[in-house]
């Protein structure tokens, strides 16, 4: 933490602030994870990590390495825009293919697919 | 005063970074079926992601950055796969 010291008030506070924010977000996701029972109300539970948990840790790491090397350090803008791509599409797909099993299985907790609803899946 | 709290955030960030990767991976071991092991599986990964960075901020150095990039990547790859697998790989044929 030696680069730390040269941060100055009015940035160093909204740093700690967004990390913790961030970090407690993380944690909430994960411990819904956790506790929540039944696949499909688990998989609400890690957006909340890869939306705003590490959005607002990507913002405390631009914010503080900006300051600090007094230029605008962007790089973090390139896992913000990759992690909104591509988690909705990873979650869906997980998502659909999780439906698909549980009706081939014949699960009676999901609800059957309505006729020509479902021949894109094969 | 700026160092002491940022000190004190890093370390707590860290803490609850850790606890939350915990859970992830007790759910990966834990899980019911493979869906949930693949979902906490991108958790995880998201997870280290974010522990990386506050690495990052603790260090000052931003080469602990391209790490969390690889990283968001490798999961986003392997999720996809792992999915792809669960729809193709057991239940049909």
């Amino acid at each position: 933490m030696s680069q730390a010291a040269d941060l100055p008030l009015w940035a160093a506070v909204p740093v700690a602030l967004l990390l913790l924010l961030g970090a407690g977000l993380a944690l909430i996701g994960s411990l819904g994870l956790l506790t929540l029972r039944g696949f499909y109300e688990r998989v609400h539970a890690p957006t909340l990590n890869t939306t705003l948990g590490i959005g607002s840790i990507l913002l405390a790491s631009m914010l503080f390495f900006s300051v600090l090397q007094t230029r605008f350090v962007l790089h973090e803008l390139l896992i913000v825009f990759f992690m909104i791509v591509t988690t909705p599409v990873t979650l869906m797909l997980l998502t659909r293919a999780v439906l698909y099993r549980d009706r081939r299985e014949g699960n009676a907790a999901v609800p059957p697919g309505t006729p020509g609803a479902g021949e894109s899946e094969e | 005063m700026s160092a002491a709290l940022l000190t004190g955030a890093v370390l707590i960030a860290q803490i609850l970074l850790v606890v939350a990767m915990g859970c992830a991976a007790f759910r990966v071991l834990r899980g019911p079926r493979a869906q949930d092991r693949v979902l906490a599986l991108d958790t995880l990964y998201v997870n280290a992601a974010m522990l990386l960075l506050v690495f990052g901020i603790r260090t000052g150095s931003t080469h602990y950055f391209d790490a969390a990039l690889v990283i968001t990547l490798l999961g986003f790859v392997s999720t996809a796969a792992l999915a792809k697998f669960l729809m193709r790989g057991e239940v049909i044929e």
